[in-house]
C-alpha cells in the first residue's frame, strides 16, 4: 500500500492561526484543504512537507457572501461538489459546470475550491513515484536539474491542469491571499505565472482565502469545454473557458477566453476576444475565425495524456464547440 | 455416471441464483489476501531496479538493517534456484542475482515492523549497477543479438521461434483467384484487476509453511516456491483466497510470494507484503504486443483457399508463458472459418521491459482482431456482406482443422445469425449516415487447455465431496476463485446432481493442504474440467445413496430420483427420503460417504511439436455487432451499442454467464479504445531511460461508467458432450470479436482503416487525413525463422505429426485415435 | 462546526488520539499522524470490507461515507477524522438481513469479485439516500469515480435500480437474463 511520509499535522482554529504557522514553518510546511492533490503527492513523495496545516477548522474559509447583483465572494475551502449544486451560481454557470467535470464525484466531494485554484501543475514526467522518478532521472521540478519534456530547456514545462482556473479567469474573478503580513487581493489571471515549478504569485507563506466572483452582467453568456480521455477521472489536456457580454442588439461588446492544459497557466487568448468584439456569435466563420485564434495560444507539450499533435490539432475543434456553446446559451 | 438433470423442483442448472460467495462479498466479509492478518506480522517491501539493463555489482544493506525496526534484508543470494511457469523458461530469480532485466526487477527485500518503515528502509538499500545496452521492441531486438537479455533461448534476443506448414500454402496462395495482404498492430496492454496482489506467508502451528496469495494458479505456486525454497511439497501449504479479479495477471508464481515465505522461514514471523498499483504493472504478464502479417488466398466463391499468418511478439523480460503465447497467436486461426491449408510462423523476442504473459484470451485476441479486419477488408473487396460471408465459411460441426484441431460443437453461425437480428444489420450495414458505423466480428476460445504445463498422466482437476450425517454436502477443490464464479459452478454441478440447491453445498476451494489439485484459473479451464470432476464426484455420491435409498423404498436403483432436498421413488415421488437420511442409511451400508472425481481432457489429434498448444476438449463461439459514432473532427470514437451472442453449450446461471460476458465485452471496449502498455525511453545521450509510461490508474486508462455502452446478450445453447451438462467456457471468448468489430465499425462510419488496438483519436484522425486512408503497421522486419515443421492437413493425409520431425514417441496411441474421430 | 482537533503532536512520533463514530458506533484509536482513514479503518479496526487500488484517489474502491458525503478514504488524513462520522460497507446492514442494495447486487450479479463492491455499494448508498429514484444517467454519474473491471457496470446499474425500487416501497426487480437461443439438443 502506498502510505504517506511521515509529517507532523497543525490543525489552525482561525485563519490567523493559520497564517501565523505557515509564517513560523516557512516552505517546510504545506496547507492541507481538500487533500485530493496534496495528499497523492505526498504519497508519490513529489512533496514531503515537515508539516501539514490542516485548514479544516478554519471557519473563514468557508464563509460566503454577496450575491448576483453584487457579485458573491466564496471562500476558498468549498467543496467543488457544493459549487454543482449551488442555485446561488446560476449566473455563473461556467464554474458550476467546470466543477462538475472535475475527477470524480467522491474527489468533488472533498475537492476545494481553493484547492483546484491552487493544484500542482502536472506532467507524466513528475507525476510519479519517486522510485520511477529516480529511474528516469530526476526533474527540475523535483530533487533533479532537467526538463524531461525539453532537456535543452531552462525551464520546467509542467502544465496547469484545473478546470476551475481557466473558468475564474475568464470571469474576471478575484482572490484574497491572507498572510501574517496582511491580505492582498488580486486578480485570478494574476494568480498564475508561467512556469511549471513557480506556478503562483502565491507565497507560501499566504493562504488563497476567498474567491471573489464579479457581478453577472445582462448579456453575459459563459462557457466551458473539456477535453479528455474518459467521461470521468481524468485532467483536461485542453480546457476552453469563455465569457461574452453581448449588447441588445446581438453583438459581442466584450469577450474573455482562457486556455488551461496546454501551458503552465491559464492562458488568455487575447487576439481572439478582440477579434469578437462586435461580431455576432451565430455566424459560424466568426465562431471558426475565433477558434483558429484561440488554438494559437494553446501550445501543449508531450507531457499529458494523447499525443502532442492531435492536441494541437483538435484546440481549434475544442474551442469552437466552446463559442457555439455561447451562442446557444441565449 | 449422473450427468442428466436432476429434474427435482428445485434444479440448479440454469437458474438465475443468487452466487454462493455473494453475501460475503456484498457484506465487505470476503476475505482478499490483503484482508488477512496474523498477531506479530512483519510487512515486507522489496528494492526494485531503476535501471532497465544492469549487471548487479552491489547491494548494501547496511543503512537498512541499522534502522531500528528492521528486521531481514534478503538479496539474490538467497534465491540461487530459479523458477517460472514453464519448464522449458526457468529463468526467473525470487531476487535477482547477477543481472537485472527491467525497471522494476525485483534486486532485495526488507522486512520491518510495519510497512512504512519497511519502504523507508528500502530506499536505504544501495544498489551498484553496471549498464547494459537496453532492448525496448522487438525490431531492436532482432536487430542487436547482443548484449543477450537471457543466454538461451532461439539465439541473441530471440526467446522462441516457431514455423509451421500446414499444407503448401504458397501453392494454395498461387492458386487462388485473389491474394490479400494486410499488417496488423495490437498494443500490449494489461489486467488491471482491482485488487493489488498481495501474500502472507506463515509457519502454521505446526510448523507447515504457509502462503496465502492472490494467485489464479496455487498447484504452480506450490511447485515453484518449494522448488525454489528447497522445500518438500508437503512441508509447503498454498491458500488462494477469494481474488479481486484476475484476468491472467495471477497466473505466475510470483516473485514476492516466494520471497515473502521465505522471509517467513528466516524471520519466523508472519511476512505480509502487499504490492502497491505500480509494482502490479511490473508484475504484469499481461497482453504481448503482437505486429502481424497477413496473406490470405481466396476461391472464385470467396472460400479461403489459404492462409498464412506471422506474428512478432514483444515478449518483455522473461519468459513466463511465453512460449505458449507465442503458439497461441497461431493455434486458434482456423476454428473458425473454413482454412483448407495453413502456414504459422511465430516469433517472441526478449525486451527490457515487465514481462508480457497470459491475459484474457491469451495470445488469441492479438492475431483474432487481425483475421476478422482483414476478413472486413476481404469482405469489402469481394462486394460480399461480411456477416453472410462468415456465416458460409463458418466452419463444420466436428471438423479437423487443418493445424489438427478438433473442433465438436460449434455454434459459431447462430451466433452470428443472432447478432445480425437484433442489431438490423441487413438493413444499416453501410446504410448509416457518415459518422455512424456497425461492424461485426466473431471468435473461438478454448474451454481449457487440453494438455497441463508439465507433461504429467495425473487428471487436471479433482474434487472430494464429503456428505454429512446431516445432510450438509462439502465439495473441496484446488480451484481459485477469481470473481468468475467457479466456486458457484463447483456448488451448482453438485447440487444439481444431488437434488439440492447450490447453496446447500458448502465449497472449500484454493488450499493445497486440504482439496485435490485443479490446475487453475487459467485457460477458461475451470467450468468443463473442475465441473466434469464435480459431476463424477457427485455422481458416485448418489450411487452409494440412490442405492441405500432403493433398499429403504424397496424399488429398483434406476427408479430412484433426486431433488428437492429428496430422494425419492420417480414413479411415486411421494414415497421417499430426506436428503440427510439418504445419507445417514448410505452411511450405516458402506461406511463415511465421501467420493472423488477427477478429469483428464481427451488426448488431442495433434501429434505434432507445439500441436499441444490449442487442443481442448470443445471451443467456445462469439460474435459481435458493434455501433459506433465517430466525430470527424477530433477523430474521437464514441461506442453506441454493442450486440454481443456467445455460443455457451449451455448456461450453468445465466446471470453469471451474462455479466462474464459483458465484463468481456467492456475489457475489448478497454482494448479496442484506450488502454495501452507504454514505455517511455529519453535520447540515450541524455539517460538509459527505459520505463513504464505510466504505471498508474489515472493514466493506464480503463474505462469509467461513463465509457460504457449498451450492451445486449444473447446466449446461444448448443450443448457440448464434452462439458457438464452440456456447458463450455464464457470468462474469456466474449472479449475476442470486440477490438475487431469496433475497427470495422470506424470503417463504416468513416471509410478509414486503423489496422492498431487501441484505436484511439489520434489514429482515427491521423488515418483521416492520409491519402491511403489508413492508419497502422507498414513493415514486417526479417525474422530469422526456423525451419518449419511440415504437417499434411487431415484433408492431405498424414496422422497429425510433422514429416520432417524425428518421430516422437506417441503415448496411448489408442486415446489419440479415438479422439481423432470425427 | 466540526468538533475539536486534535492537539499538536510534539513531534513525528507522537501518536494522536482520536475520537470518531465508525457505523454508528463511537471508536476511539490512537494513531500516527500520517495515517490515512483507509489505514485506520483496515489496520486498526479491522474493518477490511474497505478496499483500496490504488491509494492516490484513481480507482475508488476505498469509498467511505464520511459526514454523509462519498469521499475516498486513502486520501483523507485519519488527524482529520476527529469527530466525524464514517459509514463503510460494514455500516450498511444492521443485523443479519442485508441492505437492499447489498441483496439487490447479489441477485444482479453486481459482484463478480466483490473488490470494487464495497466501495460501489456505499457509492450506490450515498447516491439513493439523496434520490432514491435516480435514473440510469444519475446512477452512471454517480458511479464514475467507481472503477470496475469485472461486470461492465451494467449489472451494477440495474442492481442500483432494483434497490432503489424496494426502498421506495415496490417490489424487487429480478435480474435481467439474456436472451436464450436454445433447442441445440441435450448434452448429456
Amino acid at each position: 500500500m502506498m502510505r504517506l511520509p511521515r509529517f507532523r499535522y497543525l490543525a489552525p482554529r482561525s485563519l490567523a492561526e493559520a497564517a501565523a504557522a505557515l509564517a513560523d514553518l516557512g516552505p517546510e510546511a504545506a496547507p492541507l484543504a481538500g487533500g485530493t492533490d496534496l495528499l497523492p503527492n505526498m504519497k508519490r513523495r513529489q512533496q514531503t512537507p515537515a508539516t501539514v496545516v490542516g485548514l479544516r477548522g478554519v471557519p473563514e474559509l468557508r464563509a460566503r457572501s454577496g450575491d448576483p447583483g453584487r457579485g458573491l465572494t466564496l471562500g476558498a475551502m468549498a467543496h467543488l461538489s457544493d459549487l454543482e449544486r449551488d442555485p446561488a451560481l446560476a449566473a455563473w454557470p461556467a464554474l458550476p459546470r467546470a466543477a462538475s467535470l472535475v475527477a470524480t464525484p467522491p474527489l468533488r466531494n472533498m475537492a476545494t475550491l481553493g484547492g483546484n485554484l491552487c493544484l500542482d501543475t502536472r506532467c507524466s514526467y513528475y507525476d510519479q513515484t519517486h522510485e520511477w522518478r529516480e529511474s528516469i532521472g530526476f526533474c527540475m521540478k523535483k530533487d533533479g536539474d532537467v526538463c524531461w519534456v525539453a532537456p535543452g530547456s531552462d525551464r520546467c514545462w509542467a502544465v496547469s491542469s484545473s478546470d476551475t482556473a481557466p473558468v475564474l479567469c475568464a470571469l474576471g474573478a478575484e482572490v484574497t491571499l491572507v498572510s501574517k503580513a496582511g491580505e492582498r487581493r488580486i486578480p485570478v489571471a494574476d494568480l498564475f505565472a508561467d512556469d511549471g515549478i513557480r506556478h503562483l504569485s502565491r507565497r507560501p507563506d499566504e493562504i488563497l482565502a476567498a474567491v471573489h466572483l464579479p457581478p453577472a452582467a445582462p448579456g453575459e453568456r459563459q462557457s466551458y469545454q473539456k477535453l479528455r480521455r474518459r467521461g470521468s477521472f481524468d485532467f483536461p489536456v485542453l480546457g476552453v473557458a469563455a465569457r461574452v457580454r453581448l449588447s441588445g442588439g446581438g453583438a459581442v461588446e466584450s469577450a474573455r477566453i482562457f486556455v488551461s492544459g496546454a501551458g503552465s497557466r491559464p492562458q488568455e487568448a487575447r487576439a481572439a476576444g478582440d477579434f469578437l468584439v462586435g461580431r455576432r456569435l451565430g455566424e459560424e466563420d466568426v465562431v471558426r475565425e475565433a477558434a483558429g485564434l484561440v488554438a494559437k495560444v494553446a501550445k501543449p507539450m508531450q507531457n499529458t495524456d494523447f499525443g502532442l499533435s492531435w492536441r494541437k490539432q483538435v484546440a481549434r475543434e475544442y474551442a469552437a464547440r466552446a463559442l457555439r456553446e455561447l451562442a446557444a446559451a441565449g | 455416471m449422473a450427468r442428466e438433470p436432476g429434474g427435482g423442483p428445485f434444479g440448479a442448472v440454469g437458474k438465475p441464483l443468487r452466487r454462493v460467495d455473494a453475501r460475503g462479498k456484498v457484506t465487505g466479509e470476503t476475505r482478499f489476501a490483503d484482508d488477512l492478518a496474523l498477531p506479530g506480522m512483519l510487512f515486507m517491501k522489496l528494492v526494485r531496479s531503476t535501471v532497465p539493463h544492469a549487471r548487479i555489482l552491489s547491494v548494501d544493506a547496511g543503512r537498512a538493517l541499522a534502522l531500528e525496526g528492521v528486521r531481514a534484508v534478503l538479496t539474490g543470494a538467497d534465491f540461487p534456484v530459479p523458477f517460472g511457469i514453464l519448464p522449458v523458461s526457468q529463468d526467473e530469480h525470487a531476487l535477482c542475482t547477477d543481472k537485472v532485466r527491467f525497471v522494476g526487477d525485483p534486486v532485495a527485500a526488507v522486512v520491518a515492523q510495519d510497512e512504512l518503515l519497511a519502504e523507508e528502509a528500502a530506499r536505504l538499500v544501495s544498489v551498484r549497477y553496471e549498464p547494459l545496452a537496453t532492448i525496448a521492441s522487438p525490431e531492436e531486438a532482432l536487430a542487436h543479438p547482443e548484449p543477450r537479455i537471457h543466454d538461451y533461448g532461439d539465439g541473441g534476443n530471440v526467446h522462441k521461434a516457431v514455423g509451421f506448414d500446414f499444407g503448401d500454402v504458397p501453392a494454395a496462395l498461387a492458386g487462388s483467384d485473389r491474394v490479400f495482404e494486410d499488417l496488423f498492430f495490437y498494443q500490449g496492454n494489461t489486467h488491471l484487476a482491482l485488487e493489488q496482489h498481495a501474500t502472507l506467508a506463515y509457519l502454521d502451528p505446526d510448523g507447515l509453511l504457509t502462503i496465502a496469495s492472490s494467485t489464479q494458479t496455487p498447484h504452480y505456486l506450490h511447485r515453484a516456491a518449494a522448488k525454489v525454497l528447497g522445500l518438500p511439497p508437503g512441508r509447503l501449504r498454498i491458500l488462494a483466497p477469494p481474488q479481486g479479479g484476475g484476468f491472467g495477471g495471477k497466473t505466475d508464481p510470483f516473485n514476492h510470494e516466494i520471497v515473502a515465505a521465505k522471509a517467513a522461514l528466516v524471520t519466523g514471523r508472519p511476512v505480509k507484503i502487499a504490492l502497491t498499483r505500480e509494482e502490479v504493472f511490473y508484475c504484469h504478464r499481461g497482453r504481448h504486443p503482437v505486429l502481424m502479417r497477413m496473406r490470405t488466398g481466396v476461391g472464385k466463391d470467396g472460400s479461403i483457399t489459404g492462409h498464412s499468418l506471422e506474428t512478432l511478439l514483444d515478449g518483455g523480460a522473461y519468459g513466463s508463458y511465453g512460449v505458449a503465447s507465442t503458439f497461441y497467436t497461431g493455434a486458434l486461426e482456423t476454428v473458425t472459418y473454413r482454412m483448407p491449408r495453413y502456414r504459422f510462423r511465430g516469433c517472441r523476442t526478449f525486451t527490457n521491459k515487465p514481462p508480457c504473459g497470459p491475459k484474457r484470451g491469451h495470445g488469441t485476441p492479438q492475431p483474432r482482431f487481425g483475421l476478422e479486419v482483414h476478413v472486413d477488408k476481404i469482405c469489402e473487396q469481394l462486394g460480399r456482406d461480411p456477416a453472410e460471408w462468415r456465416i458460409a465459411n463458418a466452419v463444420a460441426p466436428q471438423t479437423l482443422t487443418a493445424n489438427w484441431m478438433k473442433v465438436r460443437t460449434i455454434g459459431l453461425v447462430r451466433c452470428l445469425e443472432a447478432v445480425v437480428a437484433a442489431s438490423g444489420w441487413k438493413e444499416r450495414f453501410r446504410k448509416l449516415p457518415r459518422g455512424r458505423g456497425l461492424g461485426i466480428a466473431s471468435s473461438a476460445y478454448m474451454c481449457g487447455a487440453g494438455l497441463p504445463i508439465y507433461f504429467n498422466d495425473m487428471p487436471h482437476s479433482g474434487v472430494q465431496l464429503l456428505l454429512d450425517r446431516g445432510g450438509g454436502v462439502t465439495a473441496f477443490c484446488g480451484s481459485a476463485e477469481v470473481g468468475q464464479g467457479a466456486d458457484n459452478v463447483l456448488a451448482v454441478l453438485v447440487a444439481e446432481v444431488l437434488g439440492l440447491l447450490p447453496g446447500d453445498v458448502k465449497v472449500v476451494t484454493g488450499d493445497t493442504a486440504l482439496t485435490p489439485v485443479d490446475l487453475g484459473s487459467y485457460s477458461s479451464r475451470v467450468t468443463l474440467m473442475m465441473g466434469n470432476a464435480a459431476v463424477e464426484a457427485a455422481g458416485r455420491a448418489r450411487e452409494r445413496l440412490a442405492a441405500a435409498a432403493a433398499e429403504r423404498l424397496e424399488v429398483p436403483v434406476e427408479r430412484v430420483a433426486f431433488g428437492g432436498g429428496r430422494v425419492f421413488d420417480a414413479s411415486d415421488p411421494s414415497r421417499g427420503l430426506a436428503f440427510s437420511e439418504a445419507v445417514q442409511r448410505a452411511e450405516a451400508a458402506g461406511g463415511t460417504v465421501g467420493t472423488v472425481g477427477s478429469y483428464r481432457p481427451p488426448p488431442p489429434p495433434s501429434r505434432y511439436k507445439g500441436g499441444g498448444v490449442g487442443p481442448s476438449p470443445a471451443y467456445s463461439y462469439s460474435a459481435a455487432v458493434v455501433e459506433v459514432e465517430v466525430d470527424e473532427a477530433t477523430g474521437q470514437v464514441r461506442v453506441v451499442k454493442v450486440w454481443v451472442a456467445h455460443d455457451i453449450g449451455r448456461a450453468l446461471n445465466p446471470v453469471l454467464v451474462r455479466g462474464q460476458v459483458e465484463g468481456s465485452v467492456y475489457m475489448g471496449l478497454g482494448e479496442a479504445l484506450m488502454e495501452e502498455q507504454s514505455f517511455r525511453r529519453l535520447p540515450p545521450r541524455l539517460s538509459g531511460a527505459l520505463v513504464h509510461q505510466a504505471p498508474s490508474m489515472l493514466e493506464y486508462k480503463s474505462p469509467a461508467t461513463l465509457d460504457m455502452p449498451e450492451v445486449e446478450t444473447i446466449l446461444v445453447e448448443e450443448p457440448e458432450p464434452n462439458g457438464p451438462f452440456g456447458a463450455k467456457e464464457v470468462g474469456q471468448g466474449p472479449l475476442l470479436p470486440i477490438p475487431p468489430a469496433v475497427a470495422n465499425a470506424v470503417y463504416d462510419a468513416v471509410r478509414v482503416r486503423v489496422d492498431e488496438v487501441p484505436v484511439t483519436p489520434e489514429k482515427v484522425l491521423a488515418a483521416l487525413k492520409s491519402a491511403g486512408r489508413r492508419f497502422g503497421p507498414d513493415s514486417f522486419p526479417a525474422v530469422p525463422w526456423p525451419e518449419a515443421l511440415v504437417v499434411p492437413p487431415p484433408g492431405e493425409g498424414g496422422d497429425g505429426s510433422a514429416v520432417n520431425e524425428p518421430r516422437r514417441e506417441k503415448a496411448r496411441p489408442a486415446r489419440r485415435a479415438e479422439a481423432a474421430k470425427p | 462546526m466540526d468538533a475539536p482537533l486534535v492537539p499538536l503532536p510534539a513531534s513525528p512520533r507522537e501518536k494522536l488520539r482520536l475520537a470518531l463514530t465508525v457505523n454508528g458506533e463511537p471508536r476511539d484509536v490512537v494513531v500516527e499522524s500520517w495515517k490515512t482513514l483507509l489505514e485506520v479503518l483496515r489496520e486498526d479496526l479491522l474493518l477490511t470490507g474497505t478496499k483500496h487500488g490504488c491509494e492516490l484517489g484513481e480507482c475508488g474502491a476505498c469509498a467511505v461515507i464520511l459526514d454523509g458525503e462519498l469521499a475516498l478514504s486513502c486520501l483523507v488524513a485519519a488527524v482529520e477524522c476527529q469527530g466525524r462520522e464514517v459509514t463503510t460497507v460494514e455500516g450498511l446492514r444492521d443485523g443479519p438481513e442485508l441492505h437492499p442494495l447489498q441483496a439487490a447486487f447479489a441477485d444482479h450479479g453486481a459482484a463478480q469479485c466483490g473488490y470494487c463492491t464495497p466501495g460501489m455499494l456505499v457509492a450506490a448508498r450515498w447516491l439513493l439516500d439523496r434520490k432514491p429514484d435516480a435514473s440510469r444517467e444519475e446512477i452512471a454519474e454517480a458511479l464514475s469515480g467507481q472503477l470496475c473491471r469485472c461486470t461492465g457496470y451494467l449489472q451494477i446499474y440495474e442492481a442500483v435500480e432494483s434497490a432503489g425500487r424496494v426502498l421506495r416501497g415496490e417490489p424487487a426487480s429480478p435480474p435481467r437474463l439474456p436472451a436464450v437461443h436454445g433447442g441445440g439438443g441435450d448434452g448429456a
